[in-house]
């Protein structure tokens, strides 16, 4: 177990950088997941880390130590690849205790160790076989045996689950969850999933465009997002952001059509006159008369509930409704949205407005009930 | 196409490379090299250092008929086993492809040819063409003295022809087929339901799909020509009757090894060195690229 | 797909059985010369029917063209030139495709360059340096001036000289190199994570690996140079002792202009005997061949 500090960390290809600059500490025994869409220089950031990419400016230590020049089996990581990377030419057996072997143990040390950590993922009767024979969610276990049976200061996942099928996702989901509440390893963990990130994470690192745009606990992310663009990513759907100017007089936003959509002016008190993005939740969102008019354009059906998709404003806003509704396309909607729930962003640079006040966003609905997990 | 994982000991892949860079040298590069200096130089009768004739070998070279004779068999040479091996191979590759019961005993049996020696070739074809005994001397029977390869220039040419065309059928079947194979199930699919049917697909949709592999196989065929044809020429010609079948690597064989004059010998050597480099130039430079699909 | 064309189905039948005949007509025609006698071989028409002096006329080859000693040649040659190829080769393909240096490019394009020039176009440069391995290495000292004198390594009448300019050539690095290129980065990096160094990763990673590409390379090697014929004819003088198979038909066949007719059933007799384990190594590994001829060439 080990903590993980990256200092000014950049990376270029050439002429072209893709990761401008990241600092981020993690805690021994955090399990942190870098989440972006692709090609946001997440795995580029995770395989810095591992080794695998020399690091172009900047540092990173694992344990009060600079790796920046260590090879990859002197920095104690291990990984799990997306598309698993097992040999495909050797055993179950042979695959989870090649490191083992490549540090000199006995065979019979090797023999105990591998069964020990194949019994617990449940591998025990595939050891002999070759991962050609195996199952998607099988491979992904011996990949992970791999990983575990070095006993690593650090755990690197880059986009594990993603060649699974949706239920083994889920499934698997949740035994990394456990294995680290067993082991208590640090672990980094990059996604482009979002729902994955909300569930796993200790903490969230959000990243787009080889810049970091929030780090934070899934809480925070979901409900304080600190850029339209985490607003933007977080959440299914991510939050309704409306273009307006700010008038903190009264305490509303103009829309561009000229309706008003009313904030909260004492938890932003210091929101002067003149442009903002105020984002809502669709969780927050009530049909009701009187409220903001717009144009409905078509309904998601989710079972229990659906999401409305409606254009106001000429943008489109969402709203996650309980019960069925029936509309028909061009049919008029009004949507209420509580003062409270309304947050602002600074229309040039999409950053949170400064100057909120404290706690807020109590009453919001909890980020994690909303997943579904 | 480039490694992203790669290893940094220099040392290591220096010595890694280092066997394979000393044989190509000592074997390649310094006698290539040697060529081009015996080439421009002339031994003197008397022993002493090579005395330096800048382009009096080719100029001797290119002044003899012989040579021009063997240049213009060789060519010629290549042209007909080229165009009957690859056309008797498209053919059987196309309707092999039709995938009839049986039709992987073809796929086992058509490259045999191409596993014999070429001299083994020239002995067998030696023999079933000689005029007076063997398989086909049964037509002098009936036409007395119509085949006769030992004295009449044409029947020794169509001979080596014959048994240089034999030898890479099956080679160049097996690429075709291969290509064939390649072709996506569903364009052939798209073109029945469009209406075409068997010998209009191969037309349409099979060969120019295939064409590239052709392109590819010219080349290595006249390739194979120049180079192969050695064992055959030697066994069933020996170049003869009267140069009718003195190919450029036979010439230069007889002229260096025989003869002893390494410099005309060397001198040929690299015409033909540059006219394989060329050819296969050609081959990367256009041909691969006006014939590709992507 | 449906496809309902009888006419055309029977034609494809007659066209490919005509076919499978001619193309093997001639290997026919030499087993069936090989089993009769004199006599019987040299009528016109000759049978097309096997006769009954098969083994007389193998056992007279044999002893005619020497081949106890030179079948042993043949065989030595051909296992050292495919053994070489295949272990410098993984070698040298190892180096390029998993190293980066300065170098690389241009040790990749003198490489690829002598795909371009077969052995048979340069024999006789390299016929000089046969009759003297060390000779480039003199001429480089000579050339910068040095007067040290290095003894001479006469590779002529020897299995060196016959095995080491065959494996000159880069066809085996190009088939590693084409299949190194497919072996996914995330198992290197795997292996790296593991703490597998380079040799590691060769030895236990990517040799085993290549298992069907080095069987595929190892039986296109194996025929090619079993069949090579030119080479050892100029690098051989001592015939007693190094002669490869294939020389011995030069000697086999008449003279063109004898008199007397040729003794064409053990001429054909020697030539099975030559041609048999190429082709029973290409029937035996028929797959591994055919695979070999693709991807060797491309």
């Amino acid at each position: 177990m080990a903590e993980i500090a990256l200092r000014g960390v950049r990376k270029s290809y050439g002429k072209t950088e893709v990761v401008h600059g990241v600092d981020l500490d993690i805690a021994a025994g955090e399990l942190v997941v870098i989440l972006g869409p692709s090609g946001c220089g997440k795995s580029t950031l995770l395989r810095m880390v591992a080794g695998l990419e020399t690091i172009t400016a900047g540092q990173i230590s694992i344990g009060g130590v600079v790796v920046n020049r260590l090879e990859p089996r002197q920095r104690g990581c291990a990984m799990v690849f997306q598309n698993y990377a097992l040999y495909p030419h050797m055993t179950v057996a042979e695959n989870i205790g090649y490191s083992l072997k490549i540090a000199g143990l006995s065979r019979a040390e090797r023999r105990e160790r591998v069964g020990k950590v194949a019994a617990s993922l449940g591998l025990t009767e595939f050891l002999e076989r070759k991962p050609g024979q195996l199952s998607g969610g099988q491979r992904q276990r011996v990949a992970m045996g791999r990983a575990m049976i070095r006993e690593p200061r650090v755990f690197l996942y880059d986009e594990p689950l993603s060649n699974l099928d949706a239920r083994l996702r889920v499934a698997m989901r949740v035994e990394i969850r456990k294995l680290h509440q067993r082991l208590a390893t640090t672990t980094l963990f990059v996604t482009h999933d979002q729902v994955e990130a909300m569930t796993l994470a200790d903490r969230i690192v959000v990243m787009n465009k080889g810049v970091v745009e929030q780090v934070g606990t899934p809480q925070d992310v979901y409900n304080r997002p600190e850029s339209t663009y985490v607003a933007g990513f977080i959440g299914a759907p991510g939050l309704n952001l409306l273009h307006g100017i700010a008038d903190s007089d009264r305490g509303v936003v103009t829309l561009r059509d000229g309706q008003r959509l009313s904030y909260d002016r004492g938890r932003w008190p210091e929101v002067g006159h003149g442009p903002v993005i105020a984002g809502f939740r669709a969780e927050v969102v009530k049909l009701a008369p009187a409220g903001l008019a717009g144009r409905f354009d078509f309904a998601e059906e989710l079972g229990a509930a659906q999401l409305i998709h409606a254009t106001i404003a000429g943008e489109t806003v969402v709203a996650h409704v309980s019960g069925a509704t029936r509309l028909n396309g061009g049919e008029p909607v009004s949507f209420v949205v509580d003062p409270a729930e309304v947050q602002l962003f600074d229309a040039s640079t999409g950053r949170r407005l400064a100057g909120e006040n404290g706690s807020a966003v109590a009453s919001a609905p909890g980020a994690r009930a909303m997943v579904p997990a | 196409m480039e490694k992203r994982a790669t290893f940094s000991n220099l040392w290591l892949a220096a010595a890694l490379i280092a066997p394979q860079m000393l044989l190509i040298f000592v074997f390649f590069y310094w006698p290539s090299g040697e060529a081009l200096y015996w080439a421009v130089t002339l031994e003197p009768p008397f022993g002493g250092d090579n005395e330096w004739v800048g382009l009096l070998n080719f100029q001797t070279v290119f002044e003899d008929p012989k040579y021009w004779n063997s240049v213009r068999i060789s060519i010629t040479f290549a042209f007909f086993a080229t165009a009957l091996s690859l056309g008797v191979a498209a053919v059987l590759a196309l309707f092999v492809d039709r995938r009839l019961p049986g039709h992987q005993i073809y796929k086992f049996t058509f490259f045999l040819p191409y596993a014999l020696a070429a001299p083994a070739v020239g002995l067998a074809f030696r023999f079933i063409f000689s005029p007076d005994a063997g398989f086909v001397s049964a037509i002098n029977r009936l036409y007395p003295d119509l085949w006769n390869p030992a004295l009449d220039g044409y029947d020794a040419f169509a001979l080596i022809v014959m048994a240089q065309a034999w030898t890479m059928v099956g080679y160049n079947f097996i690429f075709f087929l291969a290509a064939l194979q390649s072709i996506p199930r569903t364009v052939n699919e798209a073109s029945a339901i469009d209406g075409a049917g068997v010998l209009r697909r191969m037309w349409d949709i099979q060969l120019p799909l295939i064409a590239p592999t052709l392109f590819f196989l010219i080349v290595i065929n006249i390739t194979d020509s120049f180079v192969n044809s050695f064992g055959i020429v030697d066994i069933t010609t020996a170049g003869g009757p009267a140069r009718a079948t003195d190919l450029m690597v036979y010439k230069i064989y007889v002229d260096g090894f025989q003869g002893k004059d390494y410099s005309l010998a060397a001198a040929q050597s690299i015409v033909l060195m540059v006219l394989i480099v060329v050819l296969t130039f050609i081959q990367f430079r256009y041909i691969e690229r006006r014939v590709h699909y992507s | 797909m449906i496809e309902r064309t009888p006419i055309l189905d029977f034609m494809t039948h007659v066209l490919l059985v005509v076919s499978f005949v001619a193309l093997l007509m001639p290997m026919w025609i030499v087993f069936v010369a090989a089993t009769h006698d004199f006599h019987t071989v040299n009528q016109v028409p000759m049978p097309l029917m096997p006769g009954s002096h098969l083994f007389e006329n193998l056992a007279a080859a044999w002893e005619r063209g020497n081949f106890g000693r030179v079948m042993v040649n043949s065989l030595t040659v051909a296992l050292g030139v495919t053994g070489g190829k295949i272990v410098i080769a993984a070698l040298s393909a190892f180096s390029i495709v998993y190293f980066r240096y300065r170098l690389r490019m241009l040790m990749f394009w003198l490489i690829f360059i002598t795909l371009m020039l077969p052995l048979e176009v340069r024999i006789v440069p390299t016929y000089a340096v046969a009759a003297d391995a060390l000779r480039p290495f003199q001429g480089m000292l000579d050339f910068a001036g040095f007067s040290i004198d290095l003894p001479e390594w006469n590779l002529l009448n020897s299995y060196s000289g016959l095995i080491l300019p065959l494996i000159a050539t880069a066809t085996g690095t190009f088939l590693y190199r084409q299949f190194f290129l497919t072996v996914p980065d995330e198992l290197t990096e795997a292996a790296k994570m593991d703490g597998a160094g380079p040799v590691r990763f060769f030895l236990e990673v990517l040799m085993p690996l290549s298992k069907t590409n080095m069987a595929a390379l190892a039986t296109i090697m194996f025929v090619w140079s079993w069949n090579q014929y030119l080479w050892p004819l100029l690098v051989v003088t001592d015939h007693q002792n190094y002669a490869t198979a294939t020389m011995q038909l030069q000697k086999i066949v008449p003279g063109p202009l004898f008199g007397e007719p040729p003794v064409w059933n053990v001429a054909m007799a020697a030539n099975l005997i030559v041609m048999f384990p190429p082709v029973l190594v290409t029937i035996l590994l028929q797959r591994w061949f055919v695979r070999g001829l693709i991807q060797t060439d491309k």
